[in-house]
């Protein structure tokens, strides 16, 4: 199968910051990847290495076969950027955003204006397309940005946390329009901090964390190592959490954690774990002040990896750091 | 795979041609002077400023100044079409650190345009810009005294004059707001950078009131040279050395200027 993407070695350093530290993965052609990791993990810069904005210090990335160094020109004309802060211009309207796009890379000037449309046809922006984009809402930015980024039809495409700051509906609607781009043959390569995200859009998943890359695989298997499903209880007390946690590892085994008052336990059936685990606390008499059972997420992922709170790993990389 | 580079509908290319480069910037340049017009604010403010000069200098400060040869009025306005294109030239630090802030910047970095279109557009949307208010500058100053006392062509060339130093200033000023990144440090840096290029100069009094070591700055910075460039060609006497002056620190700024802008913009994110 076709590489979209190849990346070997890649090392980028910001001063005494690493930001990549020798990142190695490959994206199949008409596959999505996600790099899923906390800020400051080294998403931003390997998009932006990846979308010819950043030199590597070492290693090399290729886009479809092109050096994304020695290449770039070529590069540029194969890939689609659409960045988390929405880069459109908001003195200039949908429609105007999109011209202009059309003009810079050089579509027949026939083209610029039917292209426009489509676009915003397809991102829902009809209505929209003559107005001022500091007249947009979020939601409606990023549709247009990402429209945008697909102005010269690029068959691989970039995405740099593409629904972060959206709502719900905000973000289902930019998922089910990042599907069809890939039902049309578009690779992409997105980054995210949320594992739903990765879970519901990418074919791989790989986690970074300080500037490596410490894991490469598919949603389910990771989702696999972790369980379906995380039971979190909360206790009035240390003293408490302890006595619950020695209880219940006695009866399951290694797989509950405790941190403080909180007791975090993992499950691949969560229904019936939760019930033998509360039977297991009633029959000793402990009462969780607290109970929560969700799906699991990054953080989770990243406890489970690292040992540490994605949040740490986040503040970790941030002192000193200005770029992710 | 069903797309690939051959499909691309025209949209891929591998060579640049100059025409592209002027399309390109031409294009970045109408994106510009579409924010004039979405927010007229922007042109309304920084016109009543250099009116708000004139005034002020014409009827208020205007009377305790005295210049040899000429009526204040006259020795002023060429001063004011200089100092209209300084501080007209701070927007492009703004406007570059904005974008650069926005992501703006590193969108069309990562498309397959030309790489120099982002500032030559930058600076093209400001002649544009410098252009029109130079005209409306030229107004105000008939309509407060002004006489052009040689020809048009003679009045147009000082124009021209300003025109040019307006546009090179665009690249130091281009420079200074990729450097900062940010609008409002931009706003606040170029402040420090026009107040002695504007003040410490010919354009509102003769030098010669100045204390000496002041002067030799003065006389020579580029502000002063081409004020007296423009005075002469409308107010006639000899021309030639402050024009060549003149076009003389243009060609030095652009020389310097550009590479570093240029420079600044391949690195910024």
């Amino acid at each position: 199968m076709t590489k979209a993407v190849a990346v070997e070695g890649l090392s980028r350093k910001f001063g005494d910051v690493v930001a990549l530290d020798n990142i190695n993965f490959e994206v199949p052609a008409g596959t999505v990847m996600g790099l899923l990791g906390p800020n400051g993990a080294g998403k931003t810069t390997t998009v932006r290495v990846l979308g010819t904005i950043l030199s590597p210090d070492r290693g090399r990335a290729e886009v479809l076969g092109h050096d994304v160094v020695r290449e770039a020109r070529e590069v540029r004309s194969l890939i689609g950027l659409a960045g988390q802060y929405a880069a459109v211009d908001p003195n200039l309207t949908g429609a105007e955003n999109l011209r202009l796009i059309g003009r810079l890379v050089h579509l027949q000037r026939r083209d610029v204006e039917p292209r426009a449309r489509e676009l915003l046809d397809r991102f829902g922006l009809e209505d929209a397309a003559d107005r001022p984009v500091r007249t947009y809402s979020g939601g409606m930015r990023r549709r247009l940005d990402l429209a945008a980024a697909l102005v010269h039809r690029p068959p691989v495409l970039f995405l740099d946390e593409p629904t972060t700051g959206l709502d719900l509906q905000g973000r289902s609607d930019l998922w089910d329009m990042i599907r069809e781009l890939v039902t049309d043959g578009t690779t992409v390569l997105l980054t995210t901090q949320y594992l739903e995200e990765a879970d519901r859009l990418a074919d791989r998943v790989a986690v970074v964390d300080g500037g490596r890359l410490i894991v490469n695989d598919t949603p389910a298997a990771l989702k696999g190592k972790l369980g379906n499903t995380v039971i979190e209880m909360g206790f009035a007390n240390e003293a408490v959490a302890i006595q619950a946690h020695t209880r219940l590892t006695g009866s399951f085994g290694d797989g509950v954690e405790r941190e403080g008052t909180m007791i975090r336990q993992k499950s691949d059936d969560g229904a019936r774990l939760l019930m033998n685990v509360l039977r297991s606390l009633d029959e000793e008499g402990f009462e969780p002040a607290s109970l929560a059972v969700r799906e699991p997420s990054l953080d989770d992922v990243f406890l489970s990896l690292t040992g540490r709170h994605a949040e740490d790993a986040s503040k970790q990389q941030l002192t000193g750091a200005s770029s992710g | 795979m069903t797309t690939t580079t051959q499909d691309l509908a025209g949209g891929g290319r591998s060579t640049f041609s100059p025409l592209w480069v002027l399309q390109d910037a031409i294009a970045v340049a109408g994106r510009n002077l579409i924010a004039y017009r979405r927010i007229p604010q922007l042109l309304v403010f920084s016109t009543i400023q250099p009116v708000i000069f004139v005034l002020m200098f014409r009827y208020v400060f205007g009377g305790a100044i005295k210049v040899p040869g000429t009526s204040y009025v006259d020795y002023l306005m060429p001063g004011i079409f200089v100092q209209t294109v300084v501080f007209g030239a701070m927007a492009a630090a703004i406007g570059l650190a904005t974008d650069l802030k926005s992501g703006l910047l590193e969108r069309f970095r990562s498309l397959p345009m030309a790489r120099s279109a982002v500032l030559a557009g930058r600076t093209l949307a400001d002649l544009v810009r410098n252009v029109f208010v130079a005209v409306l500058m030229s107004a105000v100053g008939f309509a407060v005294g002004f006489r052009v006392h040689t020809n048009v062509l003679a009045f147009i060339a000082g124009l021209a004059l300003v025109l040019l130093f307006g546009y090179v200033l665009s690249w130091i000023f281009a420079t200074l707001g990729l450097a900062v990144g940010d609008p409002e440090t931009a706003q606040a840096a170029s402040f420090p950078l026009m107040a002695p290029l504007v003040f410490a100069s010919s354009a509102f009094v003769p030098v010669e009131s100045m204390p000496g070591w002041l002067q030799v700055f003065a006389e020579h910075q580029p502000v002063s040279v081409t004020a007296s460039a423009v005075r002469a060609l409308v107010l006639g006497g000899p021309t030639t050395s402050y024009v060549l002056q003149s076009l003389a620190w243009s060609a030095l700024i652009l020389a310097v200027f550009v590479p570093l802008a240029v420079g600044r913009y391949r690195r910024a994110v």
